[in-house]
């Protein structure tokens, strides 16, 4: 450490001295309130999140930006030739890039806890007498904000872009709705890599080694119907395909029964197994 | 109160925990009265952050068992947790929110309601003297203000233990001592302190009763007065005009002394313990007829210092080796500068 006495910047900053006065009062043992409920634990730290993105806002950048970008590009990229035109394409194509781009967003959670981790503050919160999984639960309520905010920038690029989904406002909120349900399930499995994985950048790499192939080989940007067969059974399974299906019928007003129980069961899946690691490894660390 | 109860707050037994290859604690005994400050003294790597965490239930033992108030850190880690607080090495409050935010988060995480959290931050604030920056994000905040939040983060409800892991490192003498006046109201309040440090000064000024922490182990333990009279209690620097003079010196101080005579890198420098047990001389007597053997001598001293023996010395008087090797004690030197 250096240190110059000569150059001083600014008024002296007021010295403060302890007052044993003053601390005697803030030491005196009140009464303690009993201890928050496992909902209102993770609310408090719901609330956290959202003061991180006040004093952070450029953090938001990926949640708009990021899928502006996606829904322009793949939908003047793709348009003319899946479609007869951009606009065409984007009725069908709309509610996948809205999933893709959602998803791709979850792995953020991830990082976020891997970063948090890094800097101590959860050994703070690991020894407060809460609810365990709180400090998790309420970071991805934090991070489910986000996915609503990305979910309505995609969807006003595309009603922008002429996308019209027959299923009305109700539709589009019961789209959303399921994509937000998936999400917060799904963020489970980057909590788990988040807590596992030593650094910020191996967490990237896992999320994105794990996203591309699931987002692309799916029904987002085609019919599976083209595909070879081998290909078409994995695409059949892939839970990204189960949601698009469900949201995309949702938003045309239709419905499809089978994809949004598979979604939802699916969703109860990541919750169970990786919210069940997760908390296993939060614990042991 | 009744919950301040008699027996000792921390009861440790052959705590045992390796990373890897590396044994951090490699059974680790210790008892901490209630209502006393206690120092765990070590250098880096000794097992002293190790060994709070796990007592803060923040790690699991691999061996050996751990109450802390009766409570088992493992089995009952809620009971634990509902009676300490850890201050941490390394920020344990968000450094993106502000002091104010901070604070009113954990009052909420500890059950208090909105009101009552804000109420209870801003006096927090007030008695840090952090008001004028209750605003601002901790990030901004010196290194002294960020151990006054994170101390007060630690008393937003009194805890009956606080860890405080090395709250003084890095700090600037004017902070440390803040914090030290912080710590002595804490524990006049009846919380019972565990503090680390790497500062013998630090311990004495504070605690109690110390434990000295080498490799994971406690390789003594007693009270400031019972330790530094196994060590000296303070320890004589001279710097010689003459390194020639050197050897001369050193025979000198032997005899007078009766003690081994450091001879220190710096070939002007030596080093040598006064006021120990042997002596019937205090450690100013001794350092004085020293200061005149080496005058009748014809030594010249350009530079000469009486003060409490260094870490460094403490653990060469223990374990017959520095605290920290010498080439890793060079590039922390390095580092440092």
């Amino acid at each position: 450490m250096s240190s110059n006495a000569t150059t001083t910047t600014g008024p002296a900053p007021t010295v403060y001295v302890p007052s044993a006065e003053a601390l005697s009062t803030v030491l005196a043992p009140g009464a303690r309130p009993p201890r928050p409920s496992p909902l209102s634990a993770s609310l408090t730290f719901g609330w956290r999140a959202m003061l991180k993105i006040k004093h952070v806002p450029e953090q938001l950048f990926d949640v708009t930006a990021f899928p502006i970008i996606m829904v322009l590009m793949f939908t003047y990229l793709f348009g003319g030739a899946l479609a007869d035109s951009p606009r065409d394409y984007l009725q069908f194509f709309l509610p996948g890039i809205m999933v893709t781009s959602v998803v791709m967003i979850t792995m953020y959670t991830g990082i976020g806890l891997n970063t948090d981790i890094e800097k101590g503050v959860f050994d703070r919160f690991r020894t407060l007498p809460v609810w365990r999984p709180a400090a998790l639960v309420g970071m991805i309520f934090g991070d489910v904000l986000r996915y609503v905010l990305a979910a309505v920038v995609i969807l006003g690029v595309g009603l922008v872009l002429g996308f019209r989904p027959d299923g009305g406002l109700l539709g589009v909120l019961g789209g959303i709705g399921l994509l937000v349900v998936f999400s917060f399930a799904f963020s489970w499995v980057w909590t788990f890599f988040g807590l596992v994985l030593r650094s910020e950048k191996s967490v990237m790499g896992v999320s994105m080694m794990v996203l591309f192939p699931l987002t692309f080989l799916s029904n987002v940007f085609v019919e599976p119907a083209t595909m070879p067969g081998w290909l078409q059974a994995f695409v059949k399974v892939n839970p990204i395909t189960q949601l698009v299906a469900s949201v995309r019928a949702v938003m045309s007003g239709a419905s499809d029964p089978s994809s949004t129980m598979w979604t939802l069961v699916w969703s109860a899946a990541f919750v169970v197994v990786f919210g069940t690691l997760t908390m296993y490894r939060y614990n042991r660390r | 109160m009744s919950r301040r109860s008699t027996g000792p707050a921390i009861e440790a037994e052959g705590l045992a925990k390796s990373f890897g290859d590396t044994r951090a604690l490699d059974g680790l005994d210790l008892t901490v009265p209630a209502g006393t400050v206690y120092g765990v003294l070590g250098p880096n790597g000794a097992g002293k952050t190790t060994a709070v965490r796990v007592l803060a239930t923040l790690l699991r033992p691999d061996g050996g068992r751990a109450r802390v108030f009766g409570h088992d850190v493992i089995a009952e880690a809620d009971a634990v947790r509902a009676r300490v607080s850890l201050t941490g090495q390394y920020a344990s409050v968000d450094e993106d929110l502000t002091g104010l935010e901070n604070l009113i988060l954990l009052g909420r995480l500890l059950g208090h309601r909105k009101p009552a959290a804000r109420q209870r931050a801003e006096s927090l604030l007030a008695a840090f003297g952090l008001t004028e920056a209750a605003d601002r994000q901790v990030k901004k905040y010196s290194g002294g203000m960020r151990r006054r939040i994170d101390i007060a983060a630690s008393i937003l409800n009194t805890p009956d233990l606080l860890f405080l892991d090395e709250p003084t490192t890095g700090l600037d003498p004017r902070s440390r001592n803040q914090v030290w006046e912080i710590v002595r109201a804490v524990v006049a309040h009846g919380t019972t302190v565990l503090l680390t440090t790497q500062y013998l000064d630090e311990a004495d000024q504070l605690a109690g009763r110390i434990a000295v922490v080498d490799h994971g182990r406690v390789i003594a333990e007693g009270t400031p007065g019972e330790l530094k009279a196994s060590v000296g209690s303070g320890t004589v620097h001279l710097r010689l005009r003459d390194a020639h003079q050197r050897p001369e010196a050193e025979r000198l101080l032997r005899t007078a002394l009766d003690v081994p005579v450091q001879l220190e890198p710096d070939p002007v420098a030596l080093t040598a313990r006064v006021g120990g047990d042997g002596s019937d001389l205090d450690a100013s007597e001794q350092a004085a007829r020293v200061l005149g053997d080496l005058a009748r001598a014809g030594i010249v001293v350009d530079n000469f210092s009486l003060g409490q023996p260094s870490l460094d010395e403490v653990f060469l008087a223990l374990t017959d080796h520095p605290a920290v090797p010498a080439d890793e004690r060079d590039e922390q030197l390095e580092a440092a500068r």
